[in-house]
Order: C-alpha cells, then sequence, then structure tokens
C-alpha cells in the first residue's frame, strides 16, 4: 500500500523519504538468547513513530542500544547523518536524541526545577573551574530557569516547581521525565512507555504533549502497548516481535497486519477456544 | 571530681587541632557520599598520602612548607585519578569494597621495612615541621586559653587548622550551589539519568574524587603537624570510620554537618574520658580501671550513634524532608 512516508510499499524495514535515524544489522545478544536482530530500521524524521511489540520484544532493549547506554554485539546506526555505533550515552543526548525511561527516574531528593535545570545543555557553570565564577553562569542559568518554567507551566506542574521530585505521584514524574527531556530542544525524543502507571485523566494531556511536540518539529519515537493510543496520534508504526522488525506502516494498515495480530494475540485468537481441542492448541496447529 | 577542669578539656576539644584534622576528612567525605553517593570506605588513605607526601618532601627532599604541601596534594589527586579510572564505573557497594581494601594496601606499603629509607617503615616519620611552624607569628610563650594553656605552636596549629576548615566549608558551599554540585547531585540520585541528559558522569564523579581526596589530605597534614609524628598505625580503617562517624552525626548532604559533627563526637569523647575515670577513681565503678576508661568510652560512643541513626538519620544538620522519602 502506497503512503508518504516510505520509499514504495510499507514493509518491515523499508526505506523512509526523510530518516533521521537509519540502523543496520544491530544484534543484541544475552548468552543464547538473541534480544535483537534488527536488519534494518528507519525513522522518519518530524513524525511519531511507535515501536510496539508483545513483552520480550526487544523494544526497550533497542532503545539502550541506540542511544548508547547497552553495546551490541554488531550493527551500525546513523542519527542524522552522524555514526553513532560505540558512542557514549552523555554524546548522544548532547546531539540531540534524548530519551527515557521504562522505570521513571526523577532525581527525587533534587526539586522539580532543579531537575528541570540538569537537562538543558550549554550551562559553563556545569564546568568545574567556571562554577566558581557565578558571573559567567549566571545569565545562561536565568534562561534556563525560564524554559524550565514555560515547560512546567506547559505539563501543569508549576505548582510543584519547589517540591521534591520524591513527592510527586507516578504520574506526574512521567510528565517532569518528559519534560525534563525536552530542555535541551532535542532533534529526536526517544519515550519508553510513556503511558505506563499513568491515570486515564492524564494520558489525555500526555497524547496532547506528544503531538504538540511534533508541532514544534520534534521527531517523537516512543515504545507502548496500548494500542488505542498508538492508533490515536502514530504516524507510523514499527512492530518487533522476538528481536526482529516482523511488520512496518501507518496505524491503520499495521493493525490489520497478520503479522501484529499473530505476535500479539498468538495464532488462535479468532479461533474459539470452546471449539478447539487442547491438542490442536498444544501443538501449535 | 573537678568537672570545671573537664568542662574546659572538654571545650578544648572543641577547638583541637585533631578535631579539625578530622573535621577536613569529613568535609571530603560530604562531598563523595553526601553530595556525589560515592561510598568511599578509603578515605584514610587519601590523609595518609597527605601526611606522608608532606612529610617525605619535607625529609626526604629538604622542600619547604609550600612545595610540600604541594606534593602532598598532587599525591593523593593521583592517587584519586588511579583509583578512580577503574572502579568509578563499579556499583556503589563495590566502589566501598575497593576503596577500603586499596587503602589498606597503601598504608601497608608504608608501614613495611623496605622502604624505611624514605617512609620510616612501621615506626614512621617524625619532626618535620621545622618549615611550618618558622611561619609562627605568635610570641613564643605559653597561651591561656580558660583554664586551658597553650604553647604558641599549639595555637598557631589551631589557627591554620581551622582558617583550613572554614576555608574548605566556604568552597564546598560554592560548589554545592553551582550548577555542577546540581549534576553531582543529580548522580547520586541517579546516574544513568544524568547520562540521558548529556552529562559526562564519569569525569563528574572522578573530580568529586579528587576534590574529596583532597580535603582529606590536608585533614592528614593537619594531623600529623600538631605532634609532628607520622606513623602509619594512624591510617587504619577506624581513621576511616571515625570519619564516618563525624559525618553521619552531623548530616551528610550538609556542610555545617561534618564540622559541628567533628566537635560534637571529640568533646562528647572527652567528656566521657573524664566522668568515666572520675567515677572510677571514685570507687563508683568497680568492674572498671582506668585503663580500660579508654577503651569504654567507645562503645558508649558507639551506643550514643546508634541511638542517633535511629532516632535521627539525617544527622543534626540534616534535612528531615529529604530524609523522609528515604525511610
Amino acid at each position: 500500500m502506497a503512503n508518504s512516508i516510505s520509499v514504495g510499499a510499507a514493509s518491515p524495514g523499508c526505506k523512509k523519504v526523510d530518516p533521521i535515524l537509519v540502523a543496520d544489522n544491530v544484534t543484541r545478544q544475552f548468552g543464547g538468547l538473541t534480544a535483537v536482530n534488527v536488519e534494518h530500521l528507519e525513522i522518519p524524521r518530524g513524525l511519531i513513530t511507535a515501536l510496539i511489540g508483545p513483552n520480550g520484544a526487544g523494544k526497550t532493549t533497542m532503545f539502550n542500544l541506540l542511544t548508547g547506554f547497552d553495546e551490541p554485539n554488531s550493527g551500525s546506526w546513523t542519527f542524522d547523518g552522524t555514526d553513532l555505533a560505540g558512542v557514549a550515552p552523555y554524546k548522544v543526548a548532547r546531539m540531540g536524541m534524548i530519551r527515557t525511561f521504562q522505570l521513571t527516574k526523577a532525581l527525587s531528593l533534587l526539586t522539580v526545577i532543579d531537575n528541570m535545570r540538569l537537562g538543558a545543555q550549554d550551562q559553563p557553570g556545569e564546568g568545574f573551574i567556571q562554577s566558581f565564577l557565578r558571573p559567567i553562569w549566571k545569565k545562561r542559568e536565568a534562561q534556563i530557569s525560564e524554559r524550565a518554567d514555560e515547560l512546567l507551566q506547559r505539563f501543569k506542574l508549576d505548582s510543584k516547581r519547589e517540591d521534591y521530585a520524591a513527592s510527586l505521584s507516578g504520574g506526574q514524574r512521567k510528565l517532569l521525565e518528559m519534560a525534563r527531556a525536552l530542555m535541551s530542544e532535542p532533534k529526536l525524543v526517544m519515550l519508553d512507555e510513556p503511558m505506563a502507571g499513568v491515570n486515564p485523566a492524564l494520558t489525555q494531556s500526555l497524547l496532547e504533549h506528544i503531538k504538540g511536540l511534533k508541532n514544534d518539529g520534534t521527531t517523537v519515537l516512543f515504545v507502548e502497548h496500548d494500542m488505542h493510543m498508538v492508533r490515536n496520534i502514530a504516524d507510523w508504526v514499527i512492530v518487533m516481535a522476538e528481536g526482529k522488525i516482523v511488520a512496518e506502516g501507518p496505524p491503520a494498515q499495521v493493525m490489520k497486519d497478520q503479522a501484529v495480530i499473530d505476535a500479539y494475540l498468538g495464532a488462535h485468537a479468532d479461533t474459539d477456544l470452546g471449539t478447539v481441542a487442547i491438542k490442536t492448541i498444544k501443538a501449535g496447529k | 571530681m573537678d568537672f570545671l577542669n573537664i568542662l574546659n578539656l572538654t571545650g578544648g576539644e572543641l577547638i583541637g587541632a585533631y578535631t579539625a584534622a578530622y573535621v577536613l576528612c569529613a568535609l571530603g567525605l560530604a562531598m563523595h557520599f553526601g553530595f556525589t553517593g560515592l561510598l568511599n570506605f578509603g578515605q584514610a588513605a587519601f590523609a595518609a598520602l597527605g601526611a606522608y607526601g608532606y612529610a617525605i618532601a619535607t625529609l626526604t627532599f629538604g622542600w619547604p612548607w609550600y612545595s610540600a604541601t604541594l606534593f602532598g596534594l598532587v599525591c593523593s589527586a593521583l592517587f584519586a585519578v588511579a583509583l578512580g579510572i577503574p572502579t568509578l564505573r563499579l556499583r556503589a557497594d563495590y566502589l566501598a569494597i575497593v576503596t577500603i581494601a586499596s587503602s589498606q594496601a597503601l598504608v601497608s606499603v608504608f608501614g613495611v621495612g623496605q622502604y624505611r629509607d624514605v617512609t620510616g617503615g612501621s615506626n614512621g616519620l617524625s619532626q618535620f615541621g621545622e618549615s611550618f611552624y618558622a611561619l609562627n607569628f605568635l610570641p613564643d610563650q605559653r597561651i591561656e586559653l580558660g583554664v586551658l594553656t597553650y604553647s604558641s605552636n599549639e595555637v598557631f596549629i589551631r589557627i591554620v587548622a581551622w582558617s583550613l576548615v572554614i576555608l574548605g566549608a566556604l568552597l564546598l558551599l560554592i560548589l554545592t550551589r553551582s550548577p555542577w554540585g546540581r549534576v553531582l547531585k543529580g548522580i547520586r540520585e541517579d546516574e544513568d539519568a544524568i547520562r540521558s541528559l548529556g552529562k559526562n558522569v564519569f569525569v563528574y564523579k572522578l573530580q568529586s574524587l579528587i576534590i574529596g581526596g583532597t580535603f582529606a589530605s590536608l585533614g592528614g597534614m593537619v594531623f600529623v603537624m600538631t605532634s609532628q609524628t607520622n606513623q602509619p598505625v594512624t591510617w587504619g580503617t577506624d581513621f576511616t570510620f571515625m570519619t564516618w562517624t563525624i559525618l553521619l552525626l552531623g548530616g551528610a548532604a550538609t556542610i555545617l554537618g561534618p564540622i559541628v559533627g567533628g566537635m560534637v563526637f571529640f568533646a562528647l569523647l572527652m567528656f566521657l574520658q573524664n566522668i568515666l575515670e572520675g567515677l572510677v577513681n571514685l570507687g563508683l565503678l568497680p568492674f572498671l580501671d582506668i585503663a580500660q576508661v579508654g577503651q569504654i568510652r567507645y562503645l558508649l560512643v558507639g551506643l550514643v550513634l546508634m541511638l542517633l541513626v535511629i532516632f535521627r538519620p539525617q544527622g543534626i544538620f540534616g534535612n528531615k524532608k529529604e530524609m523522609q522519602f528515604n525511610g
């Protein structure tokens, strides 16, 4: 099926018109288990891409590999044309590729505003020598605080500004982590299960925030289990199962894909279990 | 019992040079543990390097006090780098094991006979303070403070020691309130999060290790300068754990904490010593003799500390609000 995002028809590992991230032959093994085995992957620029798949499909491992938090057994990938394989996580982040974590990493014993300030880049006062010379970093600090306050307002956390991050609820921490990731105005934001543990009332505003990112020109890649959300905001969906990419395409098309349904629900999804002999299921037919 | 004398001796500990030496080490540990989350159990090694560096530079190389001081600080910074490069990638508890082991190893090297010409072997080194005490600007006479009298040099080392404490505390204050200090606190909370925000965590940890180690080296120098003797037995694990005690007593992530913690700790030790000795002399503690008092006071201090950690885990100056999330 033709679309405006991929070159030619959408198929697993297809080329994109304008990719921001391109990965080739990325593999990661844990002992005998191949957690990730991706031949080719391209993330389209300026759009929202969802990475879905059942538990253990290798989505988070893929995130860790791409951002340098884990080292692959083989493979190479480029971000915005720059080779990223073997680059340290902090350098990846400085290039404008910021990630969040599945288990939220709010810095508990720092205030919300300090959490936000830490997300900023180019603060000279973060150097050891410069930290003594307040005039050098004072101006930048004011800019950072201003942006932080803007984002806190947007994410409705401004009333929590001076509170310790530890006092926030799980959903608020997710929001804080996302807001913090945006401090450096990244080109690509990678959100690992942004909706996990967030209550339904907050989900809607989180969805709006993610759509808002796209309007600002930021590319978003997120891992999610909630199909409703994926259908709602994703422009493109990539499905992983057992470490491989099994399908990709626009959400409406992917949801109908037999490989996806099989991967998620098992091959007997449409069969009424009452009518199938247990032996048949066990035999895997 | 002469209570006035006991109170005076106790008060003397508040401004003692040994107290200041431990406070400097504890300030360094506040940098390591309180602000960066590094579990350093080898603070004695940094202090020992300061002390030996100074003493060796003076006695073997014949250097004046300023070069000797610099040499001691450089030695400890190099040790921090050598220790940090392989270990700062480790998780906190592994760092604790490596630091305690390497500090024991280092002190053993100082104590062995082969290097006796330089390190003095198990006897250590002495009489290396001439160049330093030549700076003494005070009149050469006994100086009275309450009922305590000090020699001119004793007052001089106290002035230098506490000036170092004040300077060190100010330095820490500036550092921890800067964006640099903010990154350190972030690392303490979650270093992967800080990595994901584009900060080179390893460099920050190494800087913290060096700065905190430098504080301990100055502490070590003050310690040995007081009596002008430097023996390897001083730098055992008990030195490290006394420093930890002081830090936790005052509050780990504070600056005033280690200072007041050190004062309270040594005043308490001196107070207990004298009270117990008095009671023994009066025959009120028939199960103790004078020689055992020195040991029993540590036991009591240990008890006080246990109660403190149980009932006031944030220390004297710690922020209760900050601690309640750790419970």
